[in-house]
């Protein structure tokens, strides 16, 4: 039965592994200090009291863990599985594109790996630069791996239960800024959604922006200030990376004829170059030529002030719609 | 030289005690993980490296830097964003390194560090340094796969490695014998076919003892040798950790064996006097407090330079 339950993001990912692992008996539930401890970020609470040894610690073994979650997965078993960083699943990436992401299509079928990859990325304030990296270019360049990117509560809820049902390794990336973010009304509950989908944050007829993660705040509140002069924004937050809803966005940049593409992960191979790629080819025509913003092409300094020289504020994305509304000015 | 060794491991204490404060205080932001508990191993190792030698830690790592000689205020500048920090700020509490002073870094991929010292052992046998690289991670990196490879590699090759084992009894929030079948975790290396003793991290006359040989073994190309070293860390994970995991009455027991705490009471009954002592402490703590004040004072490390030493 649906109910509405005030959630954070943290308590709704924790939400939405309770009601796999009490709905779908075949899930298991692991990582590093998950169980016993609760998770570094508190995610994982109560879940091994709850659900007994499905949800169990294990050792500082990337590797292993995810090859382990391949081999449980070909045997019927749904792992969940926690890697605390992104920046640790490079210890690890064998098992994720040599390995899982080649289960169902060499095998015809016969075998498959229906694991779930959760781990989050992204830069805090004094992070250091093997801490801070958004590498969701990286798994989108390996067909064969499904990646989510869930911000609000809400999504983090939907977008894990949709993993978790889907009988194809996916990555569900969250952002350790927003766990302990404030709660919002989140419906349970509910059907298990399908994998895919977007999420319409603003209407608008200027400019398209699409966006994903953390950084979608920065962008929502630029585009509220520009709101105020009477610039009006579509706002598409691509929740699912892959599959990415590719129609929605030409859609909408066929309409406004400007588009902003606007992620923290770095610029060149970025999958924000990706996006303008599939506009370029789909021959929509733009008023102008399109933008994409993200983390100049750098490592990243753990100080502060240096980090949000190379990382996209919301006076950056400001910037940017200005001057691509002005330089399309019918 | 008793007292000596104690101002030394109070350097360290005193150091991470100020770095808590300014954590706490808001000069410094992120994630800091702290070291107090563990300073004789740091010292003891540190005592045995030669200016040619190699020094990998983990982002536990200051105390090693500063048992290494790196400068306490380039430190509390790197972890404050200054630019005069050790890397103006680029590397943080936890990737911090200064190769002048044989620091080679600080690493927050837990074990990441030890292949990389292996080929500064490699790099040693070519260029006639008799280079000692030491490497030093937790319990829990053993079992990384890192950590795995780069012993038996250095043991295949009989390169001068000196794997450093700092058992504090936790990764993170998990008990290392939850993790391990076998927790003489020695065992690894000498599976392996590589010297491995296990000592008491808190007597520094034993780290002396273990890295002394192990340092003469690489430096002689007799290949690697592997320490595990037991302590304890007295403070969490990382500033702000509840320490939850801990039994109740653990962190008691430890307070009285770690390594300030015992040499202090091995000082007093030799006879050295309470004032000598207590000197220690009050001198680490001036100097800590002058350091951060310094580097408190330094400009931050300026945006417009954000971009620059990403290539050559
Ligand atoms: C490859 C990798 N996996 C996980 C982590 C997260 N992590 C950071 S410290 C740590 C525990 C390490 O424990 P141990 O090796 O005993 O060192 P200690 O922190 O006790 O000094 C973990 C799991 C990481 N940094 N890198
Ligand atoms: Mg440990």
């Amino acid at each position: 039965m649906p109910e509405i339950v005030k959630l954070n993001v943290g308590g709704a990912v924790n939400a939405a592994l309770a009601r796999a692992l009490d709905e779908m008996p075949e899930t298991l539930l692991y990582g590093e200090d998950v169980a016993l401890p609760g998770g570094v970020f508190g995610v994982t609470r109560g879940l091994q009291k709850r659900f007994g040894d499905r949800v169990f610690d294990t050792p500082i073994s990337e590797t292993a863990m995810l090859g382990a979650a391949v081999g449980a997965a070909s045997f019927g078993r749904r792992p969940i599985v926690e890697i605390m960083w992104i920046d640790f699943s490079l210890v690890a990436f064998d098992q994720i594109v040599n390995q899982a992401a080649n289960v169902r299509y060499v095998s015809e079928g016969r075998t498959t790996a229906p694991l779930t990859i959760r781990t989050q990325q992204g830069n805090a304030p004094g992070a250091c630069a093997q801490h801070s990296q958004n590498l969701e270019a990286l798994l989108l360049h390996v067909p064969g791996i499904r990646v989510a990117m869930p911000r609000t509560p809400q999504d983090s809820y939907d977008v894990l239960l949709a993993a978790i049902a889907s009988d194809d390794p996916t990555v569900v990336i969250e952002n350790r800024t927003l766990y302990a973010g404030s709660k919002e009304a989140v419906e349970i509950g509910g059907p298990v959604q399908p994998i895919g989908g977007h999420r319409r944050r603003r209407t608008g007829s200027d400019a398209t922006v699409v966006c994903w993660g953390a950084i979608t705040a920065k962008v929502l509140d630029a585009v509220d200030r520009l709101e105020g002069e009477g610039v009006s924004v579509d706002v598409i937050e691509a929740v699912w990376l892959n599959p990415f809803d590719t129609e929605v966005v030409l859609e909408s940049a066929a309409r406004t004829g400007r588009l902003l593409v606007v992620h923290e992960a770095a610029r060149t191979g970025g999958f924000g170059a990706e996006v303008l790629a599939r506009v370029a080819e789909s021959g929509v025509p733009l008023r102008t030529a399109p933008r994409r913003l993200g983390l100049a092409d750098s490592r990243i300094p753990s100080a502060p002030q240096l980090a949000a020289a190379l990382l996209p504020q919301t006076n950056d994305v400001e910037t940017a719609l200005r001057e691509l509304v002005a330089g399309g000015a019918a | 030289m008793k007292l000596d060794d104690l101002l030394s491991m109070w350097r360290i204490r005193a150091l991470e005690e100020k770095i808590r404060d300014l954590r706490l205080e808001g000069p410094i932001v992120g994630s800091v993980h702290l070291a107090n508990g563990q300073e004789s191993v740091a010292v003891g190792a540190c005592s045995q490296l030669r200016p040619q030698d190699a020094l990998y830690a983990t982002y536990r790592g200051h105390g090693w830097a500063v048992a290494r000689g790196v400068p306490p205020r380039e430190i509390f500048a790197e972890l404050m964003g200054r630019v005069t920090g050790v890397n103006g700020g680029r590397g943080g509490s936890a990737h911090f390194s200064a190769p002048q002073h044989g620091f080679h870094g600080e690493n927050s991929i837990v074990g990441a560090g030890a292949p990389i010292a292996v080929g500064a052992a490699l790099a040693g046998k070519y260029d006639g340094s008799r280079r000692a690289a030491m490497t030093v991670f937790g319990d829990g990196a053993i079992n990384q796969g890192a950590v795995a490879e780069a012993m038996n590699f250095a043991a295949a090759l009989g390169l001068g490695v000196v794997f450093v084992c700092e058992n504090n009894r936790y990764s993170e929030l998990t008990p290392i014998d939850d993790m391990v079948a076998e927790p003489d975790l020695s065992r690894r290396a000498s599976a392996l076919g590589i010297p491995a003793v296990r000592i008491d991290g808190n007597d520094l006359a034993q780290v002396r003892t273990a890295t002394r040989l192990a340092v003469e073994a690489a430096a002689a190309g007799r290949g690697p040798s592997f320490i595990e070293a037991h302590t304890q860390r007295i403070v969490g994970h990382y500033i702000g950790d509840s320490e939850q995991y801990r039994p109740a009455g653990e962190l008691e027991r430890d307070l009285v064996v770690e390594p300030i705490a015992r040499l202090t009471r091995e000082l007093l009954a030799d006879g050295v006097p309470t004032e000598s002592v207590e000197r220690c402490e009050r001198r680490a703590r001036e100097e800590m407090e002058t350091a951060a004040a310094a580097a408190l004072r330094d400009p931050l490390a300026d945006p417009a330079t954000a971009k620059e030493h990403l290539y050559a």
